[in-house]
């Protein structure tokens, strides 16, 4: 936690309510800055409540309630940020960016590239990931890595309020379109927020935890996944680190490699499916650049190769938990 | 419509009504995982409709789609069983609530994708005229669907290909919060048929006979090899969108005012009216359709989970 500036004063809020004020706060800083999204106005506040209040503070025509048409509202969003405004588009379920994604794939990431940087997209689009919660197979999915698979998109994938709050504020004020994973269990999750106002640049990875005998890298909701299991291996003297790469585009390979080289041992855990995921990319990067100073091999803590089911011991089974992180680690200490 | 068929609608339409009532009582204990969209209000759509299908022919359903189960002639106790996550359920537990399918009555599933079973009817449609059959297919969406990309994709194909698809726009007025007239400037949803050439017609979707009537011709038309219609039913969700929501978006006067155009009720006025069935009638029809809720009911509670393990089945056939 250490790059706000200055040592203001804290306080602690919910991940849900550090996004609000960041939106709140970027809103007021910044008024080419609007929403839109289905029923983020004041009639539902957003499935999961994020935008609640925004609409009574800055009107309807900032605070945009859309049809059911996801494929529209990024077109919509991205129309706009090539003509002077900054939208933020909220998608309810991260499941459904699979609506919009032409024109996330192939319009907003490619826009700037393609035209040969005449425009810019200055495009966040907020959606909610993860599984956890019993509602099944189109909206449990974790699907971050789709979009680290696309050049021109960022990624970012924050696991506690302050590095929400933080991430987003620079999201909002940059210029490339981001996509800005959140998770459904976050959202009433308490973490300390400054006072004052502050920001975290992309491309910075940050310790969650120190220790000196194997390195985890978690994104999410596994990063307190992982802290839980580290502190329960405390009790056995092991000193489990614990990176959250906090953006996956850009990465912080450097703090990645540096905790590695301290360790030697690396586990990687993040909810989605294990092929050709967050795991495999972290994996395959650590492989080419820093095999040497590993003492064993990597290994991968993530969702099995399957749709998320409904019925809680299903889900359960699949969703990776402290257990399977831990087991993980004794495969290789 | 005869005597016979107008009792069976309403049994129907009960039934719906009570399995949904059992779902909630269930939710309230806390053995229904996830979250529930109730049909409770809009029964006279679904029985009304596939009162009109037979066995071999085909709907499409959504997330609010407890009522097209039941009314194509699932089995309540597999239904409820897949509500509550169990390995008995038609699903195995692996889809719940949102995504119930029981392809031996030809109901080809429920999706929670807002508008993406439009074209999946539309395929189901095609198979049937590539296959030269006279089936038919019913698809159910909502008016917030009718704002997705698919719904004119949809449509329209199924119109320049003549495809036997009954196209049912279930306007309870809200998607979630959102009513209609803050995402389209038409009332009525059936004049979008009109941009697609074919025949579309709105009808108030509380009166169980009317929603017969309309389907009827509108199926005859698609079985005769016609092509698509596109039927819009006007009616309300008698609770709110899912799980938690409180419903305090819709005005205290228009809930009332809704509450007494309940669909079961209007059929029930009529069946008595008419004479076709007196107070002992109903009363039986009410026992009858209570105890197999009942017993649809216990089963799903007695029976066991899916063993863990069984979530790492069936992702290839
Ligand atoms: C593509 C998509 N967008 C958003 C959602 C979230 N969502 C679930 S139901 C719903 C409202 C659907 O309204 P409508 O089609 O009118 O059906 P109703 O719930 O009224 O029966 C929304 C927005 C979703 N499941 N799928
Ligand atoms: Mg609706």
């Amino acid at each position: 936690m250490s790059m706000h500036n200055g040592d203001g004063k804290m306080r602690v809020i919910t991940y849900r309510d550090a996004i609000r004020e960041a939106l709140l706060e970027e809103m007021k800083r910044d008024n080419t800055v609007f929403l839109l999204g289905e029923d983020i106005g004041r009639c539902w506040e957003g499935a999961f409540k994020v935008t609640k209040g925004l609409a009574e503070e800055f009107g309807d025509e900032r605070v945009r309630d859309t049809p059911i048409s996801e494929s529209a509202i990024i077109g919509t969003a991205v129309g706009a940020a090539i003509t002077g405004m900054k939208p933020i588009a909220e998608i309810m379920f991260g499941d459904l960016t699979t609506l919009a994604m032409d024109q996330i794939a192939n319009q907003a990431a490619k826009i700037h590239y393609m035209f040969g940087a005449q425009a810019k997209v200055p495009l966040v689009i907020r959606t909610p990931f993860g599984g956890g919660v019993n509602i099944a197979a189109h909206h449990s999915q974790s699907l971050e890595a789709w979009f680290m698979h696309i050049p021109g998109l960022l990624v970012a994938v924050p696991s506690t309020a302050y590095d929400a709050k933080g991430l987003l504020k620079t999201a909002i004020q940059g210029s490339n379109p981001i996509i800005f994973c959140e998770h459904k269990l976050l959202y009433p999750t308490e973490g300390p927020v400054p006072e004052e106002d502050y920001t975290i640049p992309l491309g910075i990875a940050d310790i969650k935890n120190e220790g000196e005998d194997l390195t985890i890298v978690a994104t999410m909701f596994m990063v307190h996944k992982a802290l839980n299991a580290a502190r329960m291996l405390k009790k056995e003297g092991l000193g489990i680190e614990v990176v959250d790469p906090r953006t996956l585009v850009p990465l912080d390979k450097k703090t990645i490699i540096d905790s590695v080289k301290k360790t030697g041992r690396l586990v990687i855990a993040a909810e989605d499916c294990k092929t050709a995921g967050v795991t495999a990319e972290i994996a395959a990067m650590v492989a080419e650049e820093a095999i040497d100073y590993l003492d064993a091999p990597i290994r991968r803590v993530a969702e099995p190769d399957t749709p998320i089911p409904f019925s809680p011991p299903l889900e359960k089974y699949v969703i990776p938990d402290e257990r399977r992180i831990i087991k993980t680690i004794r495969e290789i200490i | 419509m005869e005597k016979g068929k107008i009792i069976e609608l309403y049994r129907k339409m009960l039934e719906i009504r009570l399995f949904e009532e059992k779902v909630f009582e269930l939710y309230g204990q806390n053995i229904v995982p996830g979250t529930i969209h109730l049909y409770i209000g809009e029964e006279a759509i679904a029985a009304g409709v596939c009162s009109n299908l037979r066995k071999d022919d085909y709907i499409v359903s959504t997330h609010r789609g407890h009522g097209h189960c039941i009314a194509k002639g699932a089995r309540l106790d597999m239904t409820m069983a897949e509500i509550l996550g169990k390995k008995t359920g038609y699903c195995r537990g692996k889809g719940g609530s949102m995504h119930i399918a029981d392809f031996s009555v030809g109901m080809l599933g429920a999706t929670a994708v807002v508008g993406a079973g439009i074209p999946i009817a539309t395929g189901a449609g095609l198979s049937i005229k590539l296959r030269g059959t006279d089936q038919v297919v019913a698809c159910f969406f909502g008016d917030g669907a009718a704002n997705q990309g698919t719904f004119h994709e949809g449509i329209n194909l199924a119109a320049v290909w003549k495809l036997p698809v009954v196209f049912i726009c279930e306007n309870n007025l809200y998607a979630m919060g959102t009513c209609q007239s803050q995402v389209m400037l038409i009332k009525d949803i059936a004049e979008r048929a009109t941009a697609y050439g074919i025949p579309g017609v709105s009808v108030n979707g509380n009166d169980a006979i009317a929603v017969y009537e309309t389907a009827e011709k509108a199926i005859k038309h698609a079985r005769h090899g016609n092509g698509p219609s596109l039927i819009e039913c006007k009616t309300y969700r008698h609770k709110g969108h899912s799980r938690f929501d409180p419903a305090t978006y819709r005005p205290k006067e228009e809930v009332e005012e809704w509450l007494k155009k309940d669909p079961i009720q209007n059929l029930k006025r009529q069946l008595l009216e008419k004479g076709y069935l007196l107070n002992a009638g109903m009363a039986q029809i009410e026992r009858e359709v209570n105890d197999i809720i009942e017993k649809a009911a216990q089963f799903a509670i007695d029976s066991p989970y899916p063993p863990p393990e069984e979530a790492l089945e069936n992702v290839y056939a």
